[in-house]
């Protein structure tokens, strides 16, 4: 089974946001960056718990710059085969998935997995996206995924619980919490990184079709008002008669 | 020129984001100063389908079709562009609701159009251009994302908005969408629902608890809390880690998001992987030991006390309100 794993590079989960460019850049001082926590804890390594299981082979793929490497070795170290790198600044989604797809089409792949949202757009676009450029089946928010043959059964989240579905491979499967067991590179596989093969390719997608027109930050912190310990029914008025929201 | 909202039915009901979403519709469709329709796929009754006419839907295209019975992302995608290509929309409105994530940019591609992705408020109109703003960074900063593509899908992230109901009702249409059965490739071999909870995404009212309860043998009294407020109970990963609390209970950056009117936070000190799930609650109690806590500068009210005197207290007090 040949299985496509997109990772993308994402800010540290304690970052601190600002903007620069009168708001209109994220500002990348003293911010380090991640592989986006659901593509590395869940979907990378489901991938790679598939092709220990059934055999085949694990490729990781990032649109962006060389500076992206440094995710890219670390997804190599935790067990993926090969990577590719779409040499581009993309703008947008759109041109994100576009690239994956394009890629896509020339591997040979059954089945795609990819994390969750981003945590810095929070967008959930890639995934769907990816699939309706290559016109595959799709399940997103999986929390287990099993595959025989051309069949696969996921269970994927839906309002107030969850559901289990067959779907027919090729496939692009979306990855939430609990889809398999994070790990950590061990030195082996951080040796073994350095010499895994990482090709880089020209980018070929047309253009974007949305911008940020700006970011905001919140106006200022919340006041909170506080209510005594002994005093808790001055919290139920204060809910009702305040707040409005019992 | 239309606005298209695509609402979704489970078990013949249209399902509450879909109605927010048909709302939204409406509004933008106002502002945009045309009419707003919606497009329904699967059976539903037309006195349901013509109830999406409260929130400002003028016609709904309804394919009553038993194959779009279960949510097919690829099949859906087809139909919802046909129906956006075929009644003119400009712009299509969706929940940004488990279905409605995977399902718009399926549509957004199919109908090459910008897409803006868990958008929290009304668009800005401005001749082809359409500027919304979403949440981003988990919720520590808002961007405003801008389209000026001839369509262009918007996903409307649950409880932005408060749907005011109307009188009108919607005017149904058949539909047939031009979908084979290969484009089916999604059979639902079961489906477990949490009976006898509110599900935590779509509450109004959310009670969560942490590592301050100090063991699961505690949670009776939160449960009673959000028995008797007919709310959701939620806990932070701490808590699911170590499985004194289920999984599906697990909200913040690496769990559910939820946006609640209402989140009260019990023995939860507020980490800021914590926070990227709640924090765009509309009103956020705190009941923390630890005055220190950073809870605290995301909360609206707090309570500086130990949450096994407070909660039951609470308890007593939200009895004596519902009472009164
Ligand atoms: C990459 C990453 C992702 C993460 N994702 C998430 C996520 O999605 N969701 C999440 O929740 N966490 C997440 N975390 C973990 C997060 O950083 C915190 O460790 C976690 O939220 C702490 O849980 P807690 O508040 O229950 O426990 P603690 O931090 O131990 O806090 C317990 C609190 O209870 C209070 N307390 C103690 N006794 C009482 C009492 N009797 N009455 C009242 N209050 C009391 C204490 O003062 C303290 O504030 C993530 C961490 C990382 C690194």
């Amino acid at each position: 089974m040949k299985i496509l794993v997109p990772i993308s590079k994402v800010p540290d989960t304690t970052s601190k946001i600002a903007f620069t460019d009168n708001n209109s850049k994220f500002s990348t001082d003293n911010v380090q960056f991640i592989m986006n926590p659901t593509d590395e804890w869940y979907a990378l390594t489901k991938a790679i718990e598939l092709k220990e299981q059934q055999g085949g082979e694990v490729v990781v793929i990032n649109v962006g710059l060389a500076e992206n490497e440094q995710i890219i070795r670390k997804a190599l170290a935790i067990g993926a085969d090969s990577a590719v790198r779409v040499d581009f600044d993309a703008a947008d989604a759109y041109q994100v998935a576009e690239e994956i797809a394009s890629y896509a089409k020339t591997g040979g792949f059954d089945l795609i997995i990819t994390g969750k949202e981003t945590i810095d757009f929070n967008s959930f676009q890639v995934g769907g996206m990816v699939a309706e450029f290559l016109d595959w089946n799709a399940v997103s928010l999986a929390s287990v995924l099993t595959v025989e043959g051309n069949k696969a059964n996921v269970t994927r989240d839906i309002e107030g619980g969850t559901e289990t579905v067959e779907i027919t491979l090729p496939a692009v499967v979306g990855a939430t919490k609990d889809l398999a067991q994070a790990r950590i590179p061990n030195m082996k596989g951080i040796m073994s990184a350095r010499t895994k093969p990482l090709t880089v390719v020209v980018p070929t997608s047309s253009g974007a079709l949305t911008k940020v027109a700006s970011f905001e930050l919140p106006s200022k912190a919340k006041e909170c008002k506080y209510v005594q310990a002994d005093n808790v029914g001055e919290l139920v008025r204060l809910l009702h008669e305040e707040a409005k929201v019992i | 020129m239309s606005v298209l909202a695509f609402a979704e039915v489970a078990e013949g009901k249209i399902k509450k984001a879909s109605f927010e979403a048909a709302y939204y519709a409406a509004k933008t469709a106002e502002l945009a100063g045309t009419e707003a329709v919606a497009v329904v796929l699967g059976a539903a009754s037309n006195e349901e389908l013509a109830s999406l006419g409260a929130y400002g839907i003028t016609k709904v295209y309804h394919a009553n079709d038993a194959r779009f019975a279960n949510f097919d992302s690829k099949a859906y995608a087809k139909a919802v562009s046909e129906a956006a290509n075929s009644f003119g929309a400009s712009i299509v409105v969706l929940s940004f609701n488990p279905s409605g994530k995977l399902l718009a940019p399926r549509v957004a591609v199919r109908l090459k159009a910008g897409y803006i992705a868990g958008a929290g408020e009304l668009p800005i109109i401005e001749g082809t251009k359409l500027t919304a703003g979403k949440n981003v960074y988990s919720g520590k900063a808002k961007a405003y994302l801008e389209t000026s593509t001839d369509k262009k899908v918007l996903a409307v992230s649950p409880n932005s908005l408060s749907p005011v109901k109307g009188s009108g009702t919607a005017s149904v249409e058949a539909f047939s969408p031009a979908v084979s059965d290969a484009d089916f490739g999604t059979v639902v071999k079961s489906v477990d629902k949490l009976t006898g909870s509110v599900p935590l995404t779509e509450a109004d009212l959310v009670v969560s608890a942490g590592r301050g309860l100090k063991g699961p043998e505690n949670w009776g009294m939160i449960e009673e809390l959000a028995k008797e407020m007919g709310a959701a109970t939620a806990c932070s990963r701490a808590v699911s880690d170590v499985d004194w609390r289920p999984h599906h209970e697990h909200v913040g950056q690496t769990g559910f998001t939820v946006k609640p009117n209402l989140y009260i936070a019990v023995g939860i000190s507020g980490a800021i992987q914590h926070l990227a799930g709640v924090n765009q609650s509309k009103v956020i109690v705190v009941i923390n030991t630890d005055p220190e806590a950073p809870f605290f500068k995301a909360a609206d009210y707090g309570i500086v006390g130990d949450a096994f005197e407070v909660v039951p207290k609470l308890i007593e007090e939200y009895k004596k309100f519902k009472a009164a």
